[in-house]
């Protein structure tokens, strides 16, 4: 799976929509993953999960400072997030398959938010990339 | 047998009561065909698949969009017994149709994200939480007759 430049293109373009909401939307991607899928919780029992948690949030703030990150160095998403891909791969150990579910809840938000701007194409590449960022922090596992 | 609370049924009924069947099941099936192409497997005698514009306009996925998401609704009516009300279906998924179930999740996904479009906040994460229940139930039985 490769980005082309249209999906380069797509995603700093939404990205750029969402600008100044991007914290918010990190919060309330992982509020939606933890009430969507409750296995997730399991990664964060040291957290208050309640609604409106300020430790949710700034793990928002994070989760969204990486992505934008991640948008910023496109063409090497993997270099960009190298620190983040040992994190996980030493310390985390995230099984694999909640970055997807983590990845969709943020979709759904960004749907909820931007219906008019994720149109089907916009929706492909936000996808693909959403799958890169996902590859690249589970790519150092084993 | 899958356990609903009074909380999940009334979330999926609500949503599902103010959903255009037509228009959400055509555009639930174009993303389909658009955000994972190899989907598209399925439908080479469907005509026009070659873009996204081709593959949202195309009749054929229409019409076929508002079948699948109809016959999502016979799942909404009979909450308690999906397996039953997708026993037939399934057999057909598997013998006839040979579609591989992680297709079902797939499309049960991208539902998810076509009515969070549609009702915005009001797609609460608790209303998320019972869709992708639903989803994941529907995707199940469909894949419940396969050998």
């Amino acid at each position: 799976m490769v980005l082309t430049a249209n999906d380069k293109a797509n995603v700093k373009a939404i990205f750029c929509k969402i600008g100044p909401h991007a914290d918010e939307y990190g919060a309330e991607a992982l509020d939606r993953l933890f009430t969507a899928f409750p296995t997730t919780k399991t990664y964060f029992p040291h957290f208050d999960l309640c609604k409106g948690s300020a430790q949710v949030k700034a793990h928002g703030k994070k989760v969204a400072a990486a992505l934008v990150e991640a948008v910023n160095h496109i063409d090497d998403i993997a270099g960009a997030l190298s620190k983040l891909s040992d994190l996980h791969a030493q310390k985390l150990r995230v099984d694999p398959v909640n970055f997807k579910l983590l990845g969709h809840c943020f979709l759904v938000v960004v749907a909820a938010h931007n219906p008019a701007a994720l149109t089907p194409e916009v929706h492909a590449s936000l996808d693909k990339f959403l799958c890169a960022v996902g590859n690249v922090l589970t790519a150092k596992y084993r | 047998m899958v356990h609903w609370t009074a909380e999940e049924k009334q979330l999926i009924t609500s949503v599902w009561g103010k959903v255009n069947v037509e228009e959400c099941g055509a555009e639930a099936l174009a993303r389909l065909l658009i955000v994972y192409p190899w989907t598209q497997r399925f439908f080479s005698n469907f005509g026009n698949l070659s873009s996204p514009t081709a593959i949202a306009g195309n009749p054929r996925v229409r019409a076929h969009g508002k079948k699948v998401l109809t016959s999502f609704g016979e799942a909404i009516k009979n909450l308690d017994n999906i397996k039953a009300t997708y026993s037939k279906l399934s057999e057909l998924h598997c013998d006839k149709l040979h579609v591989d179930p992680e297709n079902f999740r797939l499309l049960g996904d991208i539902l998810v994200i076509v009515l969070a479009s549609h009702f915005g906040r009001d797609f609460t994460p608790a209303c998320q939480f019972a869709w992708q229940k639903l989803v994941g139930v529907v995707a199940h039985a469909l894949a419940r007759q396969y050998h």
